[in-house]
């Protein structure tokens, strides 16, 4: 069959049900929170017009929600849920039983601030918080990326056996509509097969129990397992990525999408919607004349760290862009990325911006003056003030 | 009896694995609890007096342990190595005809 696109205009919340639909999740299990909720009200629709044989079951909090997931899932069914922030903090002890019973359950996290102050509004902290449960993440730039990254989530979550997190900006992505490229549901069926288990809490036949005792004699030898899933999962990643470039013309095989990187001085990483404004703002500024590029880091976990060592080798200089923060150190990908280059060649010039905390706006002209900024350390060659709050009234 | 999928107690052996390569990908069971007595922690161990039993199955259904099971002549045996001593047999006994006794070690 010819791929023809089907195009829909649609919120980032609808681009991520409209994936659930189309990757035929058999069971979702889920608890209404801001900005999440029209995700999952959009499934109840289709299940309610007929459109999809789901499963739905509605759950008294997100800790449950998972719990109910996990459970579906290790019978051997396509899982899905969406929650957002405090949700998601709920989750958090029931994310680790996902990950470590190798449940390859997709979950869409809308990206929202940590309470309090309570705010739902976007910021990564949520989902960052969430970083060493096992679980792996995806940041997606637009809708188009919100519905693109639950199709490959699942694809690679399957493979390696391991869960995966597809993260969306809150009202930025989940309540914005923008056109959405959707593939028709055959061609989705060829490129995501149904799943086979690794083991299936439904086979009477051979009776088995999950996650149960390891002693110190064997619990050791489990976390080895899930950490090199995660290791597999990178050269999965990139096969999936580039196998939906192939199929559907939209590339996925680099785990940081770069721009202008050959010849620039610096580069603007960071995560998410995000990036969609530095790529605008880096447009202008190499019309300017800035020798300005960007690398996103599309998936955080598993950790691109051998692609950040290659563009870290060609540039003198990175600037982090957070929209998150870990309290008494920095910015989270910034220590990540510090982190993955420590053993390298590459030392480029890093410095941290805190931005958009809490939803402010992040808009083309702030990463102007960052640029400005960052080019003052690169021509001084050293890095004045490690982390700079951006944002913040002076 | 105790037999489980197959296996009784003396077929069982416990499973040994002496290399990452040899785990199951997933944190499953490794084996069967059959080489794994979990009856040892009990204070009070239930009695059958069978002149009281009327063989309802009463105690076989609400056991919440592979501990109780039906003999050939029809009444129930406790298999201490599994009865954790909950007292939940006793408790649903319609004919009160198992007795939590304390045990003796
Ligand atoms: S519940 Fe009481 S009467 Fe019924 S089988 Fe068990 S011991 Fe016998
Ligand atoms: S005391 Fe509890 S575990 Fe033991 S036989 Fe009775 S119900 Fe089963």
């Amino acid at each position: 069959m010819e791929y023809k696109p089907i195009r829909k205009v649609v919120s980032g919340n609808y681009a991520a049900a409209y994936a659930a639909l189309h990757a035929r999740v058999q069971v979702v299990a889920a608890y209404p929170i801001t900005p999440q909720t029209s995700i999952i009200e959009k499934i109840a629709e289709f299940i309610a017009n007929g459109e999809a044989d789901i499963q739905y079951i509605p759950v008294e909090s997100e800790h449950s929600a998972m719990a109910a997931c996990i459970g579906a899932s290790a019978t051997g069914a396509r899982t899905f849920t969406a929650t957002s922030a405090q949700g998601l903090a709920l989750m958090h002890e029931m994310l680790h039983w996902a990950a470590g019973a190798r449940l390859p359950i997709v979950m869409v996290d809308v990206n929202r601030a940590m309470a309090p102050p309570w705010s739902v509004w976007d910021d990564q902290t949520d989902s960052l918080s969430q970083r060493d449960t096992g679980w792996m993440q995806f940041y997606a730039e637009n809708n188009q990326e919100v519905y693109d990254g639950v199709l490959m989530a699942y694809k690679v979550a399957e493979t390696v056996n391991v869960p995966a997190m597809v993260v969306e900006s809150a009202f930025i992505l989940s309540h914005t509509y923008d056109v959405v490229e959707m593939i028709p549901q055959e061609l989705v069926d060829e490129f995501l097969p149904p799943r086979k288990p690794l083991y299936s809490l439904a086979n009477f036949d051979e009776p088995i129990a999950v996650g149960a005792l390891a002693t110190p004699n064997d619990y050791y030898e489990f976390r080895y397992k899930l950490a090199k899933a995660h290791e597999e999962a990178k050269k999965v990643i990139k096969e999936v990525g580039k196998e939906f470039g192939e199929r559907f013309g939209r590339d996925y095989s680099q785990m940081i999408e770069t721009g202008y990187i050959d010849d620039a001085d610096f580069v603007f990483m960071g995560m998410g919607s995000l990036m969609g404004t530095v790529k605008e703002a880096v447009d202008l500024l190499r019309k300017e004349g800035y020798k300005v590029g960007y690398a996103k880091v599309r998936w955080f976990r598993p950790f691109p760290k051998e692609e950040l060592v290659e563009i870290a080798e060609s540039v003198k200089g990175i600037a982090v862009l957070d929209r998150n923060f870990s309290f008494g150190q920095e910015g989270i990908l910034f220590t990540e990325s510090k982190g993955a280059l420590y053993n390298s060649s590459a030392h480029p010039l890093m410095k941290n911006y805190i931005v958009g905390l809490g939803g402010r706006d992040v808009t083309v002209k702030d990463i102007k003056a960052i640029a400005d900024d960052m080019k003052k350390v690169i021509e001084s060659g050293k890095v004045d003030k490690e982390v700079v709050w951006y944002h913040l009234k002076r | 009896m105790n037999t489980l999928f197959g296996k009784t107690k003396e077929e069982a052996k416990p499973i040994v694995l002496k290399s990452v390569d040899e785990y199951p990908e997933a944190p499953i069971s490794l084996g069967t609890t059959l080489v794994n007595p979990t009856g040892d922690w009990r204070t009070f161990k239930p009695v059958v007096n069978e002149e009281k039993c009327v063989k309802c199955y009463i105690c076989w259904k609400y056991c919440p342990e592979p501990a109780i099971y039906i003999k050939p002549d029809g009444y129930v045996a406790i298999d201490y190595d599994y009865c954790k001593g909950c007292g939940i047999c006793a408790n649903e006994c319609p004919t009160k005809a198992i007795t939590m006794i304390k045990e003796e070690k």
